[in-house]
């Protein structure tokens, strides 16, 4: 596909008005577009309108982890606290380390490198997938300790667990009894609602991170065919947004589900 | 459109030491983080982690997000969209704490009606 657009493709100053001679320009630029910046600029400014309506998506939950941690401060950081925040830490590093490769993938392809876009985009998803193995980790943990919230949640058997370093295997259900001294305890709905906050935003941001996967690897094709040149890369940078911006919301979980009861003792 | 040419030009593209040191300084905000949140900074401990927070968050959008040299479009979508959020929470608060609105039964809300009538 697109083999011949580099030597066609040499100058994006030819006039791109006229739709009747279309050889008449960069393959590389669409009919619509002067040229290959402003091209660039639609595309971009586009992804960033994207990146808006995940704002105010994710904006939706964090306003309400901001009311119920507001009324219910107390049992929040209790809740918090069940998390281990060195785990979060040492995925928050992850993270990183995957936003570095990928915007090393953005940079090569401004320089038109085809074949290094996909070795950083492959090290993307390995340090992606490593974070989501962390996240499993923590998750079955969690399960165990029956914080996810349906009615098999147990606060004060969580709490217990949580208290005397237990690492339970899963069972169905938490000993009778704590479910008998959670019905006596109105703060342990509280603290569901924390974990139901917790397990939404940090599984968001996991169903992100895995349609992340999937557009990368139909970008990586792309670019192992040497789709994208020097003068346009408009997908590859679009998903390197994307990523960087996964990278932004974890940044906020992060101090607000982990770190919120990191100081309190027991851990 | 020869008057303005050069402004039309693909960006360069960055100095891998830029990506390099944003990184690093990263990964040590994300260590002071956590070794800050441990001790105990009774009620400075949130805008502290959320102010570290937001450094980080900058960097991101300014240096891997190359927002430093994107347009002014680019920018006013990114805070418009940061300002709605900002509302959003801002008149949550506002308006959950002015009034004693109880978001479960009454028996249920007890431990948080008392702790308030303590303070």
């Amino acid at each position: 596909m697109h083999t011949d657009t580099k030597v066609t493709g040499h100058s994006g100053q030819v006039q791109a008005g006229g739709h009747d001679v279309g050889h008449g320009h960069a393959s590389d630029l669409a009919h619509h577009f002067e040229n290959h910046y402003q091209q660039h600029e639609a595309g971009n400014l586009g992804m960033w309108m994207f990146l808006s309506t995940e704002v105010l998506f994710f904006g939706g939950m964090f306003g309400a982890y901001t009311v119920y941690r507001y009324k219910f401060e107390k049992v929040f950081e209790q809740a918090s606290n069940i998390l281990d925040p060195l785990l979060g830490g040492i995925n928050t590093i992850i993270l990183l380390f995957s936003s570095v490769t990928m915007a090393l993938a953005v940079r090569s392809a401004q320089q038109g490198k085809g074949k290094a876009i996909v070795g950083w985009m492959a090290a993307t998803i390995i340090f992606g997938l490593a974070f989501l193995g962390v996240k499993a980790f923590e998750w079955k943990h969690d399960f165990a300790i029956h914080v996810f919230p349906t009615k098999d949640f147990c606060w004060s058997y969580a709490r217990e667990m949580h208290k005397t370093h237990q690492h339970p295997e899963y069972k169905p259900n938490a000993p009778a009894k704590f479910y008998e001294e959670d019905a006596k305890n109105p703060e342990s709905k509280q603290g569901k609602l924390f974990f139901f906050l917790y397990f939404t935003m940090t599984g968001l941001h996991g169903l992100h991170m895995i349609i992340g996967f999937g557009i990368m690897a139909v970008i990586m094709v792309y670019a192992w065919n040497g789709y994208y040149t020097k003068n346009y890369f408009v997908p590859v940078e679009s998903v390197g947004l994307y990523w960087h911006f996964v990278d932004l919301v974890w940044i906020f979980l992060y101090p607000l589900l982990y770190l919120l009861g990191a100081h309190l003792a027991s851990h | 459109m020869s008057a303005h040419d050069h402004h039309e030009e693909m960006h360069p593209p960055a100095p891998v030491w830029m990506y390099v040191v944003n990184f690093l300084v990263l990964v040590v905000l994300t260590i002071v983080t956590y070794f800050v949140a441990t001790k105990d900074l009774g009620a400075m401990s949130t805008p502290v982690a959320l102010g570290i927070a937001v450094v980080k968050a900058g960097l991101v959008v300014l240096f891997f997000m190359h927002v430093f040299e994107s347009g002014p479009l680019t920018k006013l979508t990114i805070f418009s969209s940061l300002f709605m959020v900002a509302v959003l929470c801002g008149f949550f608060l506002v308006d959950y704490s002015t009034r004693n609105l109880e978001v479960l039964p009454p028996e249920e809300t007890a431990p948080v009606v008392e702790k308030s009538a303590k303070s």
